[in-house]
């Protein structure tokens, strides 16, 4: 109990340290930036805690000077980060009144967060409205700049989730799984269907005839799947296909697994990453697990995911999962901006309109590799996505990563100016898939 | 055939959770006429305490296995009576004479308490705790595997629903209680301590509510706002049964897990759906619930 108090009173002191910061206004000589992610609810612990946990991490560390080149100029620019900490819970409504309160109580330069699609699309026309670079870390909604077609101050350095169902749908093939007939359990909203939808368009391309045994939508955050596991067993598909997060999914794993639902059939969870460290051998050896990009388990060895790994485990005594590596990557995007938006002037803070047209069409360095802001006439990162399967070592008690087959951005992405359902219909014209 | 007993099967499994998740509320709103909106909560803090629990026997102790179903249950037991006494004395017998419109808002602004404070007590990672739930392992019924954990909540169900039923139906403290529900007033003259009588159903509704979330936590992954969630569900199966009867429960649990079971299998596009329409169509019938009964109001 003790260590349970410990590690809540470690959570809250990290994100109150960032929040704690004095209000007043931007000229203070430090960078001001708003971090928005979730510090309750049901997706504070599988998302808004490693993401906050990154970023306490990066910017202690830019602040200090001590990440890698080409980071290794103080804070940002050589001004000192401050960020101003907002908790996501609550709804869109409440986020368009934080996002005001950012821009125009706490003056900040800059924005970055958002895991929500809902959120994402209420501030897209806010942040263009009052003209505030905002860096959308993970939502994944195809919509944002479906909605927002000229965007000039929103990026997204997160992946469109669209990325995540072509490619969970090209690694099946690709790896010689038998796929004649699939399955899916998704939560019942916008993700869920949406993610499901481009899953099958995929498999149907990919593999013409593949038959949909059975497709179950139990409320979000249910938690008891008996009967979906039964529905899913009689239906006896070759792949079961879900986009669960979170407690939902690691409910769905446990309840499965224990029915056996698991053992005999192909399984693909498209965020399954974020709890490689707790399922402890409850999930399957096998079971097919994304990251919803080059990140976490997923992310490459390089300088700065090396440095940022051993930095987020010594800090908080646990793996960084996806979640963390992309909240990083949206502030080292910032960070890249920033400075070449500000190049000759070392210690101030550069013109917003400088920021975006720098952040524009960028190609920057990350955790995750090398990102291109290439879609979206230059406001959307391109990057691969990677699937692998989940083995956990009975001896060790560690859970590792085999059969990994990464993607290329070029292979998964709709090009510009195209939808992502529109592409995947069209058979993926233009896809560049290599060897 | 598979699919039937699937239904039946899925079916009685949901609705043994659902009796459990709704009992206490039922038991408190049957006594004290309190729409009681922290049951949810008092949920989350019977799953907490038993994650935390299991998870610390089994990761710190090489100890029976078996052991950490008495430390299920055990926790939820302390844990509710623990909780229910603060609130009844620290809060709800200053109420007690209050309207239950205004015992709704009490009861909400509880909820939002506890929702924090359990946060505080816990923070906001999820807790797994699968041994307890992967340790009895499962059994084939009809060319189909079920978890012999589920199976055995409908036992444990059913048992809560049988003692309810007895203690308000054949022991002499259940008289009083039916006294109390049938007429507080008259109770009153006839030397009933409703106080009393109310403390203590309190403190049970409480426990109930503690032991349906330990007994729920080795299934689920235990996270913020788990609560929030099932207090909905609870709801409506004590309106479809009736507010305050233990029947009513019980019979409200069997409807909608059946026909949700139904839907799941045949219909998974409106499953959403069913819960709340049958407990529309209810109340279309019978407002009062299926074994709520009509009371005249007092003025």
């Amino acid at each position: 109990m003790k260590n349970i108090v410990q590690k809540s009173l470690a959570v809250m002191a990290a994100a109150g340290t960032l929040a704690a910061m004095p209000v007043h206004a931007a000229e203070n000589g430090k960078f001001r930036v708003g971090v928005v992610t979730f510090l309750s609810g049901a997706a504070a612990g599988p998302f808004g805690v490693p993401s906050i946990n990154g970023a306490k991490v990066l910017v202690d560390a830019l602040n200090e000077g001590k990440v890698p080149a080409p980071y290794n100029v103080k804070g940002i620019n050589g001004l000192e980060i401050e960020a101003v900490v907002i908790d996501e819970n609550g709804g869109a409504t409440k986020q368009v009144e934080e996002f005001r309160n950012l821009a125009e109580r706490h003056k900040v330069d800059a924005v970055v967060g958002y895991i929500s699609s809902g959120d994402c699309l209420a501030i897209s026309p806010v942040a263009e409205e009052l003209g505030v670079p905002t860096v959308f870390f993970d939502c994944g909604t195809s919509r944002l700049f479906e909605e927002n077609n000229k965007p000039r101050y929103v990026f997204r350095t997160g992946l469109d989730a669209a990325i995540d169902n072509i490619g969970a749908a090209r690694y099946l093939i690709d790896t010689g799984h038998k796929v004649d007939s699939i399955a899916g359990i998704q939560q019942n909203y916008s993700w869920g269907q949406d993610s499901w939808g481009d899953f099958t368009a995929a498999m149907k391309q990919l593999k013409p005839g593949v038959k949909i045994a059975t497709e179950q939508f139990p409320k979000i955050f249910q938690g008891q799947y008996g009967a979906e596991i039964s529905a899913l067993a009689i239906s006896n598909p070759d792949v079961i296909h879900s986009s669960f997060w979170g407690g939902d999914m690691e409910a769905l794993v446990l309840q499965g697994n224990a029915r056996g639902l698991l053992d005999k059939r192909t399984t693909i969870l498209t965020c399954g990453e974020s709890a490689l460290d707790r399922f402890k051998g409850q999930a399957t050896n096998g079971l097919i697990v994304g990251a919803r990009g080059p990140f976490g388990a997923f992310a490459p060895k390089n300088t700065l995911s090396d440095w940022f790994h051993a930095a987020y485990v010594a800090k908080n005594e646990m793996e960084p999962t996806y979640p963390a590596y992309k909240m990083v990557q949206a502030i080292l995007g910032l960070k890249a901006a920033a400075e070449k938006a500000a190049a000759g002037k070392p210690g101030t803070v550069p013109n917003k309109d400088a920021l975006v047209g720098a952040f524009k069409g960028l190609t920057f360095e990350s955790v995750s590799g090398t990102v291109n802001m290439s879609r979206a006439n230059g406001h959307q990162a391109l990057q691969g996505i990677a699937y692998g399967e989940y083995h956990f070592d009975k001896k060790t008690k560690k859970a590792s990563l085999q059969n990994v087959k990464a993607y290329a951005g070029e292979c998964v992405t709709p090009p510009d100016g195209t939808t992502a359902t529109e592409w995947i219909k069209a058979g993926f014209p233009g896809a560049k898939c290599g060897g | 055939m598979t699919t039937f007993y699937a239904i039946f099967i899925d079916g009685m499994i949901y609705a043994s959770w659902l009796f459990l998740v709704a009992a206490g509320l039922t038991v408190i709103y049957g006594v004290m006429r309190i729409l009681n909106m922290a049951h949810g909560s008092f949920y989350a803090i019977g799953a907490y305490c038993a994650a935390s629990l299991v998870g610390w026997y089994f990761s710190d102790f090489d100890g029976n296995p078996y052991l950490s179903y008495l430390l299920l249950i055990g926790c939820a037991l302390v844990a509710g009576l623990v909780v229910g006494v603060v609130i009844e004395q620290g809060l709800l017998r200053f109420m007690y004479k209050r309207n239950e419109l205004l015992m709704i808002i009490i009861t909400y602004a509880l909820l939002l308490i506890l929702e924090d404070a359990t946060k505080l007590a816990f923070g906001v990672d999820p807790y797994f705790t699968y041994q307890p739930y992967a340790l009895l392992g499962r059994s084939d019924i009809g060319g189909l595997a079920f978890a012999n954990y589920d199976l055995l909540l409908v036992v444990v169900s059913a048992a809560i629903g049988l003692f309810c039923w007895l203690v308000l139906n054949r022991t002499h403290i259940g008289k009083v209680l039916r006294a109390v529900i049938h007429d507080r007033e008259v109770a009153v003259a006839m030397g009933v301590n409703v106080r009393l009588m109310f403390a203590g159903t309190f403190i049970f509704g409480t426990t109930l509510g503690a032991l349906a979330g330990a007994l729920t936590a080795p299934s689920i992954s235990v996270s913020p706002g788990i609560g929030v969630e099932v207090i909905v569900l609870a709801f409506a199966v004590v309106v479809v049964g009736g507010l305050g009867s233990i029947e009513g429960a019980i019979v409200g649990a069997l409807l909608v897990g059946m026909t949700r079971s139904l839907a799941v299998h045949l219909a998974p596009q409106i499953e959403l759906f069913v819960i709340y329409g049958v407990m529309s169509l209810v109340l279309a019938v019978r407002p009062q619930g299926l074994f709520g009964r009509t009371l005249a109001r007092k003025i």
